[in-house]
């Protein structure tokens, strides 16, 4: 019965796959779409916002929340699995500081997230977290921008710039096509809100965006900020495709120029 | 029990002070200690009783207003922070390694845009004051207080009643505590001032 492989507890199937982990993949391919990209000394994150209901509180719907002061997380997939996640890694870093009186570094709450989604896919009755994580911050000593992610599995990995969610697979191939090492801080937010772009198709206001400038430093960009970033990624899209239309007009001039040159001699000469 | 805080409320202030001296028996082994707690940006505690216990349980605190704060977005209004700790050391008495802290807690709650100060002692007694003292200075120095404090007084004003409390001390305890350390939390937050 392949049926009862995919039941109650995450067990092998006899094909070595984990049926459970690979649908809480699914179910953060599902979800919105997150982006983390780091720069020389900035790192940010783009999230895809769900247009809120006409009646709805926005403030309620959080998908970047802080961990510490110097912490900031953002995932994908399922928003309740979320905030379990958060809550206990949020304890982590405040148990930290309490037992060893030093804030966490990233890779330590990195490998404690997934720590956690890693034995939710090993113990019994229990099923694993359908979400994805990009974690970003700066270490306690140390003025370099990190950016890590986990997955349902409990695998976890640094980046430069990673995409998870809905179509990040586009996104990543984006970021891998157009991202440079030591980029300013407003080249990392126009990059991030570039690839957010590729899958946001309704612009600006479906997008929000957390840049973290240093330990404790943190600010969010306002939708104005972000609606005149998006203005000037349009501006400079229009004027790509401005540019791609004369050269190819110049190109399919200069060639007709050419065939008329080599079939000139046969052209009969004009009667005079 | 060598030693002694105060605290008192003026006009959109209050005002804590602490001795600075780390004891152990009869002797003195450290005489710029800081027992006064920033527990956020509206609150502060001085903290007094059982070495070890007292940081220990401070730190304790901090952690989980902190948690507290990040969970929500929001602090804990001094109100609601006193209740917690209040009911902490409730719960601590009642266990088998209760905490022996004796507290005073001051915020400035700008919800209400008023400063509050409470004594907490480590029976989990909890009472919102004008002013408050903790140690031997409790003896000499209420009746200064009785006398001289005013709710409506100016920071001038507030430093110089706290002042008498400490000279008090100095005169009439038969130990010396050395020097004291003093904290404001107004509506711009925490600082220490001068004496």
């Amino acid at each position: 019965m392949s049926r009862s492989y995919d039941r109650a507890l995450t067990v092998f199937s006899p094909d070595g796959h984990l049926f459970q982990v690979e649908y809480a993949a699914e179910a953060v391919r599902k979800g919105t779409c997150a982006v983390g990209v780091r720069g020389k000394d900035v790192v940010v994150l783009g999230v895809e916002k769900k247009s809120v209901l006409q009646l709805q509180d926005p403030r309620t719907v959080r998908k970047v929340v802080m961990l510490d002061d110097h912490v900031c997380l953002a995932f994908a997939g399922l928003t309740a699995d979320g905030r379990v996640l958060i809550d206990k890694a949020r304890i982590e870093c405040q148990s930290h500081r309490l037992t060893v009186e030093d804030p966490v570094s990233i890779e330590y709450i990195t490998r404690h997230i997934a720590g956690i989604q890693q034995r939710y896919t090993q113990s019994g009755g229990v099923r694993p977290f359908g979400i994805s994580t990009l974690i970003v911050g700066f270490d306690p000593q140390g003025a370099q921008p990190k950016l890590y992610m986990t997955e349902p599995s409990g695998i976890y990995s640094a980046w430069k710039a990673n995409a998870i969610g809905r179509s990040s697979k586009t996104v990543r191939e984006f970021l891998e096509k157009n991202h440079k090492d030591d980029m300013s801080r407003d080249e990392t937010i126009k990059l991030t809100i570039k690839s957010l772009l590729e899958v946001v198709q309704t612009g600006a206001k479906n997008i929000e965006i957390s840049v973290m400038e240093g330990f404790n430093k943190i600010s969010s960009l306002d939708l104005a900020q972000i609606e005149a970033i998006v203005a000037e990624i349009e501006r400079e899209k229009e004027q790509e495709a401005e540019r791609k239309r004369t050269r190819l007009a110049a190109t399919a001039a200069s060639q007709a120029a050419m065939s008329a040159a080599a079939s000139g001699p046969e052209v009969p000469p004009p009667e005079a | 029990m060598a030693e002694c805080s105060f605290g008192l409320v003026g006009k959109g202030y209050v005002l804590i002070a602490s001795d600075t001296s780390a004891s152990r028996s009869i002797v003195k082994m450290k005489e710029n200690e800081d027992k006064i707690k920033g527990l956020g940006p509206n609150l502060m505690m001085a903290y007094g009783g059982e070495p070890g216990d007292t940081i220990q349980f401070a730190e304790y605190v901090e952690r989980n207003l902190r948690l507290y704060h990040i969970r929500h977005n929001h602090t804990l209004r001094p109100a609601s922070a006193a209740a917690w700790i209040r009911r902490s050391l409730a719960d601590s008495l009642r266990s088998r390694h209760p905490y022996s802290v004796n507290l005073i807690l001051g915020g400035y709650d700008h919800t209400s845009s008023m400063p509050n100060l409470y004594w907490i002692d480590y029976l989990g007694t909890m009472v919102e004051v004008p002013f408050a003292a903790h140690g031997y200075g409790a003896y000499f120095a209420l009746a200064t207080l009785d006398r001289f404090h005013d709710p409506e007084a100016t920071l001038e004003e507030g430093l110089e009643t706290l002042k008498r409390c400490i000279n008090e001390v100095e005169k009439r305890l038969i130990i010396s505590l050395g020097k004291f350390m003093v904290k404001i939390i107004d509506r711009n937050g925490m600082r220490e001032v001068e004496l």
